[in-house]
C-alpha cells in the first residue's frame, strides 16, 4: 500500500484559540456563579445576625421574648449530639472498614455489602429518621432522648465513615504492608503498627467531615422527636434535647421579624462550629502527616 | 542427599537454622507448633553473633540444600505462571534468578516465603523445603516462615519512622528481648550503613537517599535474624553508585546468610552470584554455577538470553 500524503493542513489557529478562550470563560462563569451566591448568602446572614450575636445570646435559654432568647440549650444539645455520635460511629465505622478492607475475602458477599454501603450513603436523612423513630425511640424505648438522636445520626454517617476509612486504608502503599509481613509480622501487627497510623490522617478527615454533616442534620432529629422549645440544658444522654438546626428551623417559622435575626445569629454560630471542626480536621491531618514523615 | 517429604514431616517444624539461630530453650514437643513459638526463648544479641553449633548437627551443610523446591506450580487466576519448578538452593551462596520480564522469577521468589498467598486469587502447588521443613505444611505458620525467610523488595520502602525504629520493629514484634541498641548497630553494620547514619539514628528514615533506604531495608530484614534473604531486584531503582554499595553488601552477607536475588541486570548477576538460574515462560531452563552459565551455557536459549540475542 502506498502512502499518498495528498492532504493539506488547515491549521485554523485563530479559531482554535477562540474556542479555547470561550471555554475558559464559561468555566470561569460557572465557578463565579457558585461563589457569588454563597457569598451573598453569607453576607446577608451575618449582617442580619450582628445585632443579636452577643454573649447573652450564647448563654441564654430560648424564650418567647426575642430580646431574652438565646441558644444555650440548642448549642449544648448539638455538642452532646456530636460527642455521642462520634463515640458511637467512629469505633463502629473504623472497625467495619478495617474488617472489609483488611480481613474480608473478596467475593460476591463482600461486593454486595460494599454496594449496599455505597447506597446507604445516599439514602435521604428523613429515612434514617424514620428508622431511628422505630428502632431507638419506640423499640429500644429510648424515647426522644439525646441517645436516640445520636444513634440515629450515627447510622446516618456510618456509611460515610466506612467509605472514607476504606479509602484511607487503600491508600497505604502495598510495599509497607508487604515489608512488614516479610519481617514475620501478623496481620494485626501490620495493621496496628503501620496501616492504622499511616491511614489516621485520612480517617480523621473522613470522620470530621461526616460529623459536620451530622451537625447540620434537621430532618432525622425532628422525626426522633427533638423538641423545638427546650428551656433547660440537657444533663445526660437520656435527657430530652434540642439542637441548633432545630432551633433555627423553629425561629424561622415564627412570624415576628426579630426571630429571623435570632435565626441568622444561630446560623452564624452553627457555621463557626462547622468551620472549627473542619479546621480541626485540617490541623490533625497536617500533624499526622508530619509525624508520618518519621521523627 | 535431598530431604524427602517424610523427613520433612518428622522434623520439628520450628527447627531453627543450625548455623545462626541459637536453639530455643524450650524444647518443643515432638511435632512442634510453629503457631506457638516461644519468643522469649531467643537468646540475646551477644550470643547470636557467634555461631553456635546446634545440638543435632546437620550433615555437611554444603551437601544439604538450604532450599529445596519440588514441582512448584503457581497460578494467578488462570494464568499458569510457574509450571513445575525444581530447584536446590545452596546455603551461604548467592543464587541469582534471571530471565525476561514475566518469566516468573519474582513469583518464584515470593513463593519461598509465602508472600504470594497475600495476593487473592492465586493458587500454589508443589513443595518448598527450607532446611528440610515443608513451609507449606498445614501446621506451618506463614508468619514464622517469613521471619526465617526475609525479603528485600524492588522499591526501597522504609517504614515512615526513624532509622532506629525501622530496624527494631521487626525484632520487637517477634519478641526480641536483647539489647536493641546493639541489634541496631549490628544490623546496620551488616548492611554497610552504620557509618553513614550512626549520628542520626533517631531521624526519619525517609530523609535517607534511595540507596541508603535500600540498605536500611536490608538491615531491617537482617535484624530479625532470618536464615535466607530474598531480594527482588534490590538495586533496580538505584543509581550506579548506590547499586555498587548494595552489591558489596550482598557479597558480604553470604557468609552468614543464604541469598536468592532476582535481577534483570546480567552484569549484576555475574558479579555477585555463585549460582544462576535462568527461567523462561514459567519454567527453569538452566541452573548452573554462574561463571559456567554465562560462559558455557548448556541450553541454546540460555545462551541466546545471556548474550542479549533475545529478552
Amino acid at each position: 500500500m502506498e502512502l499518498s500524503p495528498n492532504g493539506s493542513f488547515n491549521l485554523r489557529r485563530l479559531h482554535r484559540k477562540r474556542v479555547g478562550l470561550a471555554l475558559a470563560g464559561v468555566l470561569f462563569l460557572a465557578t463565579i456563579f457558585g461563589i457569588v451566591v454563597l457569598v451573598t448568602l453569607l453576607v446577608d446572614v451575618v449582617v442580619t445576625s450582628v445585632p443579636w450575636l452577643d454573649g447573652q445570646f450564647i448563654a441564654s435559654l430560648p424564650s418567647r421574648n426575642p430580646g431574652e432568647a438565646g441558644i444555650q440549650s440548642a448549642l449544648i444539645g448539638s455538642l452532646w449530639l456530636m460527642g455521642l455520635t462520634a463515640l458511637i460511629s467512629v469505633p463502629l465505622g473504623v472497625a467495619s472498614a478495617l474488617y472489609l478492607e483488611e480481613y474480608a475475602r473478596d467475593g460476591w458477599f463482600l461486593r454486595l455489602i460494599q454496594v449496599n454501603i455505597a447506597n446507604l450513603a445516599g439514602v435521604p436523612s428523613v429515612v434514617y429518621g424514620i428508622l431511628g423513630l422505630a428502632l431507638f425511640v419506640r423499640f429500644a424505648a429510648l424515647s426522644n432522648s439525646l441517645l436516640a438522636g445520636a444513634l440515629t445520626l450515627s447510622l446516618l454517617i456510618l456509611p460515610i465513615i466506612i467509605i472514607s476509612t476504606q479509602e484511607a486504608l487503600r491508600s497505604i502503599p502495598s510495599g509497607i504492608r508487604e515489608s512488614a509481613y516479610a519481617l514475620g509480622a501478623t496481620r494485626w501487627q501490620v495493621i496496628y503498627s503501620h496501616v492504622l497510623p499511616m491511614a489516621a490522617p485520612g480517617i480523621m478527615t473522613g470522620v470530621i467531615l461526616a460529623l459536620s454533616r451530622a451537625i447540620g442534620e434537621t430532618a432525622p432529629l425532628i422525626l426522633v422527636g427533638a423538641l423545638t422549645f427546650v428551656p433547660f440544658v440537657p444533663q445526660g444522654a437520656l435527657d430530652q434535647f434540642t439542637a441548633l438546626p432545630i432551633q433555627i428551623f423553629n425561629w424561622t417559622a415564627r412570624p415576628q421579624d426579630e426571630f429571623r435575626g435570632l435565626a441568622a445569629a444561630a446560623i452564624v454560630v452553627l457555621m463557626i462550629l462547622l468551620f472549627t471542626m473542619n479546621l480541626t480536621a485540617i490541623l490533625l491531618r497536617n500533624y499526622f502527616e508530619s509525624r508520618r514523615a518519621g521523627a | 542427599m535431598l530431604p524427602t517429604n517424610e523427613s520433612a514431616d518428622d522434623a520439628p517444624a520450628d527447627n531453627l537454622p543450625a548455623d545462626k539461630a541459637p536453639p530455643e530453650h524450650v524444647s518443643t514437643s515432638s511435632d512442634s507448633s510453629p503457631r506457638a513459638p516461644s519468643p522469649n526463648g531467643r537468646a540475646n544479641a551477644a550470643e547470636d553473633s557467634a555461631p553456635t553449633s546446634p545440638p543435632e548437627a546437620p550433615t555437611d551443610p554444603a551437601m544439604d540444600p538450604k532450599l529445596n523446591i519440588q514441582d512448584l506450580h503457581f497460578w494467578y487466576g488462570d494464568n499458569h505462571a510457574l509450571q513445575g519448578i525444581h530447584m536446590d538452593i545452596q546455603p551461604n551462596k548467592v543464587t541469582a534468578l534471571i530471565g525476561p520480564s514475566g518469566c516468573g522469577k519474582s513469583t518464584l521468589l515470593r513463593c519461598l516465603n509465602r508472600m504470594n498467598e497475600l495476593i487473592e486469587g492465586t493458587t500454589m502447588e508443589g513443595t518448598v523445603l527450607v532446611d528440610g521443613q515443608d513451609i507449606y505444611a498445614s501446621n506451618t505458620d506463614p508468619v514464622m516462615v517469613r521471619r526465617r525467610v526475609g525479603m528485600v523488595f524492588q522499591k526501597p520502602n522504609p517504614f515512615p519512622k526513624t532509622i532506629y525504629k525501622n530496624v527494631t520493629w521487626g525484632a520487637e514484634i517477634n519478641g526480641y528481648d536483647g539489647d536493641l541498641d546493639a541489634l541496631v548497630e549490628r544490623s546496620l553494620r551488616q548492611a554497610a550503613l552504620w557509618s553513614e547514619v550512626k549520628d542520626r539514628l533517631h531521624t526519619s528514615a525517609l530523609d535517607l537517599s534511595g540507596g541508603q533506604q535500600q540498605r536500611l531495608c536490608i538491615a531491617r530484614t537482617l535484624a530479625v535474624e532470618p536464615d535466607v534473604v530474598l531480594m527482588d531486584e534490590p538495586a533496580s531503582a538505584l543509581d550506579p553508585i548506590a547499586t555498587s554499595k548494595v552489591e558489596e553488601t550482598i557479597t558480604e552477607l553470604k557468609q552468614d546468610y543464604t541469598i536468592v536475588i532476582v535481577t534483570h541486570n546480567m552484569q549484576q548477576a555475574s558479579r555477585i552470584s555463585d549460582e544462576t538460574a535462568f527461567l523462561y515462560m514459567g519454567r527453569l531452563v538452566e541452573m548452573n554455577p554462574t561463571d559456567q552459565l554465562f560462559t558455557r551455557p548448556e541450553k541454546d536459549r540460555t545462551e541466546a538470553y545471556v548474550t542479549g540475542r533475545f529478552g
